[in-house]
């Protein structure tokens, strides 16, 4: 056996963009990825898109959830992923988005680069599932 | 826990850098964000070849003052961390900070939630924030932590700010870490007796009685005054090596020897300075960073920061040796059949604990034994001791 045993552990970045307050939601999802064994870093409330990027590239999660429930999914999510790109940190940080987006939306967020977008009444064990077996092989 | 393979040997515990890791490196002292928490990230899921990186790095470290930060949940770390990182930012220097959250003994998950109070520092990149699970780790401090401050010094940053896990009484690992260590104490924690007590107190360069606008500042501020000057007086005597305190025979002329050698050591004896701040306002803060600097300086002149680093690099040393031997011996008890095996068996009277424990040891101990011949004759010695006194029982 290896002398010092490497201990992975799924770091995921929960992020609240832009100005809508309401994070029941993602409070929610925290607590159900810690209890998954995720490393959660919450963001807090009212961020703006460099804000989660700076997160995401210093904290090098896995995974960024980002909650919106305003309705500016189409501006905030690009600009986020844009960020990534500027810091080589999109190909392999897993995107996710949770709230509440049109279907015509989430067809286009998916083409940016969003792997799943979760609606309300979604399962925790659907999310945590799919963090599992989606999160990037990293060397 | 792959059985039987050599290569991942070599690989988690070898100290050489490996060429895929090489670029991380010089990016990293290139100056990339990603390439830092890249690292930061092989430290702390102890990836195989962080060693050679961390390796790497450690010729480009030491220009860092390192700050911890300890005190109980509550107390105001996350906030007093985010402020004093903003005001270092405003006199120019750059800052990293690693703040230290508990993990679940159960799922082994965290929730992370320091970065929440950074709200000065938000878009600003020359602050690098990095939360960090404790994963398991007793005494406020995971071991990664000490590594990961060490990526930060290569990188460059100027100061180096640690915030620790809401620390309890004992939690003193932080010391090993800092080069100076602020403790903060609420208003109306406890009464006077709390100030006598062993532990987190004694660690304290700076005490900060935070929230210092509440009921109870005064008199705590107070109490920690108190503490500190009745801690200063005895030690000074004892450093100084002046005649009358109760020294425990200590003759007279070793007192001249290691009189001028401790005045060279340390000219004057640091006294912890006790000062109020309001994190929420940032009120006291400018106060606290001239603190720092004040004891910065101290450990500077007096030839202490060498005396601490010694130690530290000393103590860390001795823990990698153990932890890498104990490693060893899990691996060779793994091979014999488990412990649950090997206890049983000894509960059936086939053998004994200690031809047990020599069977594991001994191949260890002729290894070590190859290239330097006082390990194995320690060992003999105390294998006999033990024996000798195993017949001085009967």
């Amino acid at each position: 056996m290896s002398v010092e045993t490497e201990e992975r552990a799924i770091r995921c970045l929960v992020a609240k963009v832009g100005l809508d307050g309401h994070d029941r939601g993602a409070h929610v999802i925290a607590r159900a990825f810690r209890d998954a064994g995720f490393e959660v870093v919450y963001s807090g409330l009212h961020r703006a898109p460099d804000d989660i990027v700076q997160a995401a590239v210093q904290e090098d999660v896995d995974v960024l959830g980002i909650s919106i429930l305003s309705g500016a999914h189409n501006t905030l999510v690009p600009k986020v992923i844009e960020g990534l790109k500027e810091y080589g940190a999109f190909e392999d940080t897993l995107i996710i988005v949770g709230g509440i987006i049109p279907d015509d939306d989430e067809a286009e967020l998916k083409e940016l680069g969003v792997a799943e977008v979760f609606g309300p009444g979604t399962p925790m064990e659907e999310t945590i599932e799919f963090v599992r077996t989606n999160v990037p092989e990293r060397a | 826990m792959d059985g039987h393979d050599g290569d991942a040997d070599t690989s988690a515990t070898t100290a050489e850098l490996r060429d895929v890791d090489a670029e991380l490196v010089a990016d990293l002292l290139d100056g990339s964000h990603r390439a830092l928490a890249r690292v930061i990230t092989r430290i702390e899921n102890r990836s195989p070849g962080y060693r050679g990186i961390v390796g790497a790095l450690h010729e480009h470290t030491g220009g860092a003052d390192v700050i911890g930060v300890t005190g109980a949940p509550g107390a105001g770390k996350s906030t007093l961390v985010d402020k004093l990182a903003a005001a270092y930012r405003e006199r120019g220097d750059t800052v990293g900070v690693v703040a230290v959250d508990p993990s679940s003994p159960y799922t082994g998950g965290a929730l992370l939630g320091d970065r929440i109070r950074m709200a000065s520092n938000v878009g600003d990149m020359d602050v690098f924030f990095r939360s960090m699970s404790a994963r398991g780790q007793l005494g406020g401090l995971s071991m990664a932590t000490a590594d990961a401050v060490k990526a930060l010094d290569a990188f460059g940053k100027d100061t180096v700010i640690i915030e620790t896990v809401g620390a309890g009484q004992n939690e003193v690992d932080i010391v090993r870490t800092a080069d100076t260590v602020a403790v903060l104490v609420q208003p109306g924690s406890g009464d006077d007796v709390q100030t006598l007590k062993a532990g987190i107190l004694e660690i304290g360069d700076v005490f900060v009685v935070n929230k210092a606008d509440m009921d109870g500042a005064d008199r705590t501020l107070a109490e920690l005054e108190e503490m500190v000057h009745r801690r200063e007086s005895p030690t000074k005597g004892l450093d100084t090596g002046h005649h009358g305190f109760e020294t425990p025979d200590g003759p007279d002329d070793t007192d001249a020897e290691t009189d001028s050698e401790a005045n060279a050591d340390r000219p004057t004896e640091w006294t912890p300075d006790v000062l109020g701040t309001v994190a929420k306002t940032g009120e006291g803060v400018e106060a606290l960073i001239d603190a720092f600097d004040a004891h910065a300086q101290y450990l500077r002149e007096s030839g202490t920061l060498d005396r601490t680093q010694r130690e530290r690099y000393a103590e860390e040393i001795r823990t990698l040796v153990r932890s890498d031997i104990g490693s060893l011996a899990t691996a060779a008890i793994d091979r014999r059949g488990g412990i649950d095996t090997l206890a049983e068996r000894v509960r059936r009277r086939e053998t004994d604990p200690y031809s047990v424990a020599a069977a594991i040891v001994d191949p260890i101990a002729s290894c070590a034994g190859d290239d330097d011949e006082t390990v194995t004759g320690k060992r003999d010695d105390a294998a006999t001791d033990d024996r000798g006194i195993g017949r001085d029982d009967e």
